[in-house]
């Protein structure tokens, strides 16, 4: 198992307020992290602030050398709204290729096969003509999660891919990511649905303002945390 | 028949022919990315900035394009810096940028000479305007925007439907909106010459619209776009040339009657009962 990345001392702000302070923990290879913590805890700024996107205001991110060869699969929470933007399923999911390519982006056979594959596995084929902006809302988050399928070589980011999935195909969804896990790729999700992730993670992270947890998912079910997180019925459970 | 005899024989008429349809395929390309980003009404306010620019250089009797490219492209810069610190919403940055450079521009011609005839052509636009130097920044503007929609397409459509996804691929999204910025610039300019500063916009905006009625997938807007702004622009000037009224505002009437004629196939359209009505998965 070789270390993806290490974070060390990490703290993110938007305009001088601190968001997420004085983080440290690190991604194995073949990984499953779940990253958990309450609404504004910092878990979509610290997605981005793997990917790049965001720099840290201190701290330092290392990446390994293995990483850097990686291509990253990312599933954004949100993508800006456009009520009417015209693009296919098939465009959009293709599109998650262009990580392959630079200046000149022309997709390649391999990169159509694997579009194929992805829409496939995730049931998007009688789809794949279909205008996104005629979608529902889950249909919609399956075919961002495809585009990050195809992106992903090794690494795979997703921030809160089940929200607005119905039941079967989340349940799908998490078999996916399971198995996509065991052959080998990194998984770091977040997740507010602590006992569905918590089962196929190996990994926890929990956000919270000013202090974060992170260990093994079985220290983490013990401790007091988890109960600290669920609303009042729920904790006999957990 | 004679009419197109009569047409094709003055030079000026081929000049504002060739460089106006360039110039309007440029704009539809453009524009499709645009207005499907937040910036839709960039060229309404580079426009304005350009007219600001063009009295200055007629106050100073300078070469009106050698002043007006580079401040078109610096307002260009700064509306992209001002919507990207999200302080200020674009749409609202772009409305300051363009009643500003109005007001400057008003300014100065009432210091001057006063409203002489080249800034009167700026404003509306004419057909006489477009000369030989115009003609050929119309080619290489056009070359440059057709080259890179063809090799650089798919990026094209990464950075416009999710910029954030764009750059963890390793698209660089601000070089991307750098470049289309600057060459919006250029193609507002040009375009002003025939269609005026007042109307110029309608050359970006208009083509996209009319394409999404039609089409659900971006490359279907974009080469539906290209041709109606094509198509528009030519139909526009011989119907201005033969009703001989301003070619400006016909060419924006025959854009305006476009998007009606696709609206309405959008509407039969979805009136049409569907062929089948079972549930997508
Ligand atoms: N673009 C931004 N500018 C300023 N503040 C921001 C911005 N984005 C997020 N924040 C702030 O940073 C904090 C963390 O936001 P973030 O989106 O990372 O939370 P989260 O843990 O993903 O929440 P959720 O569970 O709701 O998705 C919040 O307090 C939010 O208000
Ligand atoms: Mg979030």
């Amino acid at each position: 198992m070789s270390r993806l990345l290490t974070l060390e001392n990490v703290s993110f702000a938007y305009d001088r307020r601190r968001v997420v302070r004085d983080l440290s923990f690190s991604i194995d290879e073949g990984d499953y992290l779940a990253i958990i913590g309450e609404n504004g805890s910092g878990k979509t700024t610290l997605l981005r602030g793997l990917l790049g996107l965001k720099e840290p205001v201190s701290g330092t991110i290392t990446r390994s050398e293995a990483l850097k060869a990686y291509r990253i699969g990312y599933l954004p929470q949100q993508i800006p709204e456009q009520r009417d933007f015209p693009a296919t399923v098939r465009e959009i999911v293709l599109s998650g290729r262009l990580n392959r390519h630079g200046f000149v982006s022309f997709y390649t056979k391999e990169d159509r096969r694997e579009a194929d594959r992805a829409m496939e596995r995730l049931a998007l084929e009688p789809l794949q003509k279909r205008s996104f902006r005629e979608l529902s809302g889950g249909q919609r988050q399956r075919v961002l999660l495809a585009r990050a399928m195809v992106a992903s070589s090794g690494l795979l980011l997703l921030d809160e891919p089940v929200a607005g999935l119905d039941p079967i195909v989340s349940h799908d969804f998490y078999r996916l990511i399971r198995e996509l896990n065991e052959d080998g790729v990194t998984i770091v999700m977040v997740s507010h649905d602590i006992h569905c992730v918590t089962k196929n993670s190996d990994h926890v992270l929990h956000l919270g303002y000013g202090h974060y947890y992170f260990g093994t998912t079985e220290a983490y079910m013990e401790s007091e945390l988890v109960a600290s997180y669920l609303p009042g019925e729920e904790r006999g459970h957990a | 028949m004679s009419f197109f005899l009569d047409f094709f024989s003055y030079g000026f008429l081929l000049r504002a022919l060739l460089g106006g349809a360039l110039v309007a395929l440029c704009a539809s390309l453009l524009g499709t990315s645009l207005v499907l980003t937040r910036y839709a009404m960039i060229g309404d306010g580079l426009s304005h900035v350009a007219f600001g620019a063009l009295a200055l250089a007629m106050a100073l009797s300078a070469a009106p394009l050698a002043v007006a490219i580079p401040v078109v492209m610096a307002a260009a810069f700064l509306l992209l810096r001002l919507s990207d610190s999200s302080r200020i919403r674009g749409d609202a940055a772009i409305a300051m940028l363009s009643s500003a450079s109005m007001a400057v521009g008003v300014i100065v011609i009432s210091l001057s000479s006063g409203m002489n005839t080249d800034l009167h052509s700026f404003m509306f636009g004419s057909i006489l305007s477009m000369s030989r130097g115009d003609l050929i920044l119309a080619v290489i503007l056009s070359l440059a925007v057709t080259l890179l929609f063809t090799l650089s397409y798919n990026n094209l459509f990464a950075v416009t439907f999710d910029e954030n996804f764009a750059r963890a691929s390793g698209v660089r999204a601000g070089l991307w909106n750098a470049l289309l910025a600057v060459l919006a610039s250029v193609t507002v300019v040009l375009g002003m010459r025939i269609m005026g500063a007042i109307l110029i916009s309608s050359l970006i905006i208009f083509p996209p619209l009319s394409a999404m009625r039609l089409s659900g997938s971006f490359k279907g807007v974009t080469l539906i776009s290209a041709a109606a702004s094509l198509v528009c622009f030519v139909s526009g000037l011989f119907l201005s040339y033969a009703l001989d009224l301003p070619s400006g505002p016909v060419i924006v009437m025959v854009n305006v009657l476009c998007f009606s004629l696709f609206s309405l196939v959008r509407f039969i359209r979805s009136r049409r009962p569907a062929p089948d009505l079972t549930p997508d998965p």
